[in-house]
Order: structure tokens, then sequence, then C-alpha cells
């Protein structure tokens, strides 16, 4: 294969919500031939050479730092990085000031991780910098690329070499927990509904926004009746424990009796349900180390496949300008 | 300084020259003549009494970065505006006598408008002691008007004693209505959109909650309460409730609330990011009704410069506000008189008349007549333009209204009788000074 058959680009990915499903499964498609890239000798394509990449991580995610960072590695990007853990980006500091210095370096692709909903958008529509932006996790936005790549790893985990071309048509995802503060979630059902999949969202009233009742999903505080409708994919959502002081559960013990991926509740699971987890787990607080080990889960080829749809990404989104402009 | 109108349609739709002397109003009627008056001549015009705000940030003392007294005042007359109550929230916050006395006097010298301070609440808006309110009362500035704005008098105790003092003053608790804790971190209404955007809620409940509260304990209290921003249609439907209860309760709308809606924020855009925030359309739709039906009293600005870099930033990290004085009077066009919704005479009862019974602001009762003060706007509502830069005559530009083809236009401001606009522009500050 070669990348160069996928012809004209993105211009941004900022959200999966300007994807069509012809174009995410085109980018399905072409993390596929990534993806293959890796299994060579010498895993690399001259692809992007020349072009640089800066990866601007204002909050820190060593995760999909890392990531990107290999993805751009791949295709013979340069990669800049700056991240708030590090000093290049200064507590504070705005987003167009660092836009700007950016942007007197001559980048091609900005990488951005922002806390603030939105900051991708604002960032591409701004002026500031002439260079395209990937949304690399905004605020409780969204995750483009994580919602790529969990959409990715069900496709391979249910057609397997058969994938090229499929979306996900039938598919029936039950996604748990804290769908008020994840932008994975949000990543995930707009995609999801771009594929053909149904989406189903279990997680206490309180962790449900005010107004899902117009996303193209269902809802329910059940986990058990979730389980029992035997869904193909359940995704648990990372918990985060400071949410209890603001009075959205009462403890842990009770989020994990009502909501978690108990060894119990897993044992009433289909066999070919898969289990996703986004990452970093708390394991024993929403899913069980059995659960999140087992071979139902997907949770390892979620990594994998982060780094394919990353390269395809990156691919599309520069692919469209010339080199070196 | 004298100054002769010919052919101004009055709000009732009369047609009549006018005759300014000594400030006042000397002469009505048609085929009027002055030997060495400034003539103006308003064939087409519509005559309005001076615009009356009730709710302006002028934000001197302490951001002058944002706005002065001096551009606030150009800004408001620009908009058509004679007077301009100056919110409390600056640093130091107008919580003594000393602080209004001193943003008054700016205002006097300046004489674009007529400044009148707003006392704080409660000292330095901290909602926890009552400010010297007497003091500001009897003050130079005579502050009849008391607001934590910005923040809410969350504490009912507090609330109730402020009624009960504020009324031996004869003055009015204006309330920012919202409940602290139900607003946390707050960027946009609880809804659709902030489902969607992944921005933090800021519910209709918790603004209704708190007026639900204040109207009980001012009917209690036997005072006077007035309603900042009512921006949903439950929190019109409790005024419409309390005022039949006869409460002695007044609300004031703002210009975005009558056209905006929460979907502005799709783009991210900050300058439609404001507090309270842009409600849905069913709200929008619920306050043009119930400010035409008299439920809700007056328009208000609450315009709130803000310098560039607070604005060109992401959502959340982004000030709450808009400047709004001089595109109102075009805004309740659109959303009020050209919807039929309200005809000019009203548009003199909301902007005019019943904000300065509020604020106890005098000279206001009997616009167009002969011995009354001349606070007047001439405005051609027959023109049409997109509303760009060069229309906003403050410090700032935070206007969500840039690049929207907006109606009307004033063409002379009076305050006093001293011309602040003449054919559509400005007059420099040392005229206006000079009178
Ligand atoms: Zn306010």
């Amino acid at each position: 294969m070669t990348p160069a058959t996928h012809d004209a680009g993105l211009r941004n990915l900022l959200s999966v919500r300007d994807l069509d499903a012809a174009a995410a499964v085109r980018i399905l498609d072409l993390a596929e031939d990534m993806a293959e890239v890796a299994t060579r000798e010498v895993p690399k394509l001259p692809a992007l050479r020349g072009r640089t990449v800066a990866n601007l991580f204002f909050e820190d995610s060593t995760r999909t730092r890392l990531s990107f960072e290999a993805a751009a590695k791949r295709l013979s990007a340069d990669v800049i990085t700056f991240s708030a853990k590090g000093s290049s980006v200064s507590k504070g500091e705005s987003l167009k000031d660092t836009a700007q210095t950016i942007a007197a370096m001559g980048v091609d692709a900005v990488v951005l991780r922002h806390s603030a909903s939105g900051a991708a958008r604002v960032l591409a529509d701004s002026g500031w910098i002439d260079a395209a932006v990937v949304n690399a996790g905004d605020g409780t936005h969204e995750h483009p690329t994580q919602g790529l790549l969990d959409a990715f790893a069900m496709r391979k985990r249910r057609h397997a070499d058969a994938s090229r071309g499929r979306d996900l048509a039938g598919l029936r995802v039950t996604i748990v927990g804290d769908i008020l503060h994840s932008r994975v979630a949000r990543s995930n059902v707009w995609l999801l509904h771009t594929l053909g999949a149904e989406v189903h969202l279990v997680a206490p009233r309180t962790l449900l926004p005010a107004g899902v009742g117009a996303w193209p999903v269902t809802t329910s505080s059940d986990l058990d009746a979730a389980i029992a409708d035997e869904p193909d994919v359940l995704m648990m959502l990372r918990i985060q424990s400071e949410r209890m002081h603001a009075a959205y559960f009462p403890h842990e013990r009770e989020y994990s009796r009502q909501w978690g991926l108990t060894d119990e509740r897993f044992g009433r699971l289909p066999a070919g349900t898969m289990v996703m987890h986004p990452g970093p787990m708390n394991r024993g607080l929403e899913i069980s180390a059995k659960a999140a080990d087992s071979d139902a889960s997907v949770i390892l080829d979620q990594v994998t496949s982060g780094v394919s749809i990353r390269m395809a990404v990156l691919y599309l989104v520069l692919s469209g300008a010339a080199a070196g402009a | 300084m004298s100054v002769l109108i010919t052919g101004a349609a009055l709000p009732d739709g009369s047609v009549t020259d006018l005759r300014i002397d000594g400030g006042v109003i000397v002469e009505v009627g048609a085929g009027l003549s002055a030997a060495k008056a400034t003539r103006i001549d308003a064939d087409g015009l519509r005559a309005l009494p001076g615009l009356v705000d009730l709710h302006t940030h002028l934000r001197e003392p302490g951001f002058e970065q944002s706005e002065t007294v001096l551009t606030g005042s150009r800004a408001a007359a620009a908009g058509g505006y004679t007077a301009v109550h100056a919110m409390a929230n600056t640093s130091p916050v107008q919580d003594t006598a000393g602080v209004v006395e001193q943003v008054q006097s700016l205002g006097e010298q300046h004489g674009y408008v007529t400044v009148r301070p707003v006392g704080a609440v409660t000292v330095g808006l901290a909602g926890e002691r009552l400010s010297e309110i007497g003091a500001m009362a009897r003050s130079r500035a005579g502050v009849r008007v008391f607001s934590d704005d910005g923040k809410c008098v969350h504490d009912a105790l507090l609330m109730r004693r402020a009624l009960e003092y504020v009324s031996g003053f004869d003055g009015v608790v204006a309330q920012h209505a919202q409940e602290p804790r139900l607003t946390e971190g707050a960027q946009l209404n609880e809804g659709v959109v902030s489902a969607e955007l992944g921005l933090a809620g800021w519910p209709a409940v918790a603004e209704e909650a708190i007026i639900a509260r204040d109207v009980l304990l001012a009917e209690a209290a036997d005072a006077r309460l007035h309603i900042c921003h009512v921006s949903t249609a439950g929190s019109a439907e409790l005024v419409r409730w309390a005022k039949a209860r006869g409460v002695r309760v007044t609300a004031e709308v703002t210009p975005h609330h009558l056209l905006l809606t929460e979907d502005a924020a799709r783009g991210y855009d900050a300058r439609f990011k404001v507090n309270p925030p842009l409600r849905r359309d069913e709200d929008v739709q619920a306050l043009r009704a119930a400010l035409a039906d008299g439920t809700i009293d007056v328009v208000a600005t609450d315009h709130a410069p803000h310098p560039i870099e607070s604005k060109e930033c992401a959502w959340q990290e982004a000030s709450f506000g808009m400047v709004g004085l001089e595109s109102a009077l075009s805004i309740v066009q659109q959303t009020m008189v050209d919807t039929g919704l309200l005809d000019w005479a009203g548009v003199a009862r909301v902007m005019s008349r019943v904000p300065a019974e509020i604020g106890r602001l005098a000279g206001y009762d009997a616009p167009f007549s002969v011995g009354s003060p001349a606070h007047l706007t001439l405005y051609d509502p027959a023109v049409s333009a997109p509303f760009d830069v060069g229309r906003l005559r403050g410090l700032s530009v935070n206007s969500p209204y840039l690049g929207r083809e907006l109606p009307g236009r004033v063409i002379a401001t009076l305050h006093r009788g001293v011309p602040t606009v003449l054919d559509g522009e400005l007059r420099d500050p040392e005229e206006v000074a000079r009178g």
C-alpha cells in the first residue's frame, strides 16, 4: 500500500462531528494501512519528511503526547513538543501568545491538548496561525482521535482482516460512567452514531448532562439492565473521586456497587462482548482487574490503535498543503 | 445654548418643531423659528426622550483599560442615552459616599450624560456586611439604586435586611439573581448546547430560585425590589405572578437577551459569553412578550466593556459581558418595534420614563413638554447597515453584533439642551463640557 492512494486531506480535526461516515471510514482504512507499516522491518514512511508537527500540551497527558509523537516520527515528520509539564508552556501563558510563538517557527500542524472546551476550535478560527489544528482533547468537549481509535479497535475486533471499507452498522455500544465530564464519551457518541452503531449511556443522573435528551442515544441509570441487554461493547469511563465532593455521588464504594464492572457483573456478560476503557483505569473502582485483563478486553488494542489512527490523521491534515508552506 | 429642531416625529407619531433654550424645552409647535439657534432638521426622524440606562458598567475607578466615565459616557450618548446608572463593581467598590461622589462628579465634569452611581449593597460586594447605604443615599450623589451586581446577594437574611434598610431611603435593591452554588464554574445556559460543547451549565433554576425567594422577601418587607437582566421564561413568569400579588417588584431585560440565543456559542466565540448566559429561543420569545405586556418594566444594557485579551481566548478563560450602549436602541427596534410588539411610545416608556422612575431620576416624566429638561435623541429608524467597530464609541469592542445588519441610527442626542451627538457624530469633549 501507499498512503498516496488516499487523496484530499482534512483541513483540521477539531470534532468528530465534522466527519461524515465516508470520511470517518476513510480515516479508519488509512489507519489500517498505517498499522501495517508498524509490522515492517523499518516501521517508518517518508510521507511527511520536511514537515513539522508541534505538540502543544497545555494539559499534561503523557500517553496521548507519546502516541502523537510516535505517529509523527513514523511518518518522518519533525516534532517539537511544548508541554506544561516542562517549562516550555509556562502556567498562565495564553493560547494566543503560544500559538504565535509556534507560528513564527513555521510549524505545519499543531496538536493541541487544552483543559478548556473549544480551545482547538478557537485556535483554528483565530487566524493566529496558518497550521492545521488537531484536537488532542479539549476540556470536557471532545477527544476526536480517541473516538476514532475506539471505533478502529471495535471494527478490528468485529471484522478482523475484513475491516476495510466497513462502518459499525448495528453494533450495540454501552458507555458507562461520568458522561457529563467526559470528552471521550462525547467523541464516541457522535462518531459511533455516524458509523451506524447504537449507543446506550449508563450513569447516575447526576453525571448525565442536562440536554442529553437531544443526543442520538438511549440513557439509563441501571448497569445491570444494560448488561442483561447483552451489548456488543461495554466501555467503562474513568471516574474521578473528586466528583463525590461535588455531590455527584455519595462515595466510591457506592459508585462501584452501582456502576462498576465488578467480577460478578463481568461474569454475566456474553462471551463476545468487548470490554473497553480509555484509560488510565482505576482498577477496582470502575473496572475490576479481572475484567480489564480478560480476553474480552480491548484495552491494549486501544493503545496500539492510537498510533495508527494518529498517523492517519496527521497524514490527512498535512497532505492537503504543500511541503514547507 | 439655543437649539431649534424642526419636523421631528414624537413617540406618539405627531410631528412638531421644538425650541430649546437654557437646557429646557421652551416652545413646542409647528413653524417655530429662532434667530441664533443651532438648527437640526429632524425631517423623517423619530424624537425619543433621552434614554436612561439602569445598568451600565463604567469601570472607573479601577479598570480604566476597559472603560472610563468619559468613554462610557460617550458610548452612551452615541446610543441615544442621556443618563446611565453606573454599577458598583469598580475598584475601589462604590460602597462609600466618597467613591459615589467621585464617580458622579466625573460624569458632571464631562457632561455627555447624567451619571448616577449605583451603591453597593454590601461592603466590597463581599455579601457579608451592609455598606454605608445611608451615607451614599444622603451624599451629593443621592444614590437610590443599590446593587452588588456581578454578584448575587445570596444570603437570605442579608437580602431581607437590605430590602428593609434601603426602603428607608426611598431606594431600591437591584438583584443580580444567581444562586452561587448552582452556578459554580458555569459557562453557558444549561441545556442542549452546553451538553454538546462540554461547558459547565448555568441552569435557569439558579436565576428563578433567587427571584422566587426575593419577591417573597420584598413582599414581607414591603420594599422595592428590582431584578437585573431577567433571562428566562420562568423568571418572567415569576415576576408576572409577583406583580399580580402586588409585590413592589420591577424587572429589566437586556437587548442581547431579546435577540440572541445560546446557539451563538456554538463556535466558542467568547464575544457571546455573558452573565446571565444567552438562553433558548423559547426564553427570547417569552422575554419579548413580557416586555410588551409590562411584566418586564425596562430595557437595560448591562454594558460590560472588557479588553481584547479577555475575549481572545478559550471560552472558559474569557470574561463575561458585552458592550451594549451603542447598539441597544437598534436591537430594541429590531426585536420589539419591527416585530409589532411595541410602538415608539412603548420604547420611550421602557427605555426612558420607567428606568428614570425606578432610579428616582427627575426630569423624565414629561418629555417634550414646555419647561421640561431637554434630554432627547433623534433617531432614524429607516436606515439599516452592518454594525461595525466604528459604531463603538467606548474603549472596548466586545460587541456581539459586529458584522450583523442592524436597523436604525442615532442622529443627534441632547443632554440638558446640549448636543452630545450631531449629524450622527459625537461632539468633542471640550464642546460638550462647555455646554
Ligand atoms: Zn449582573
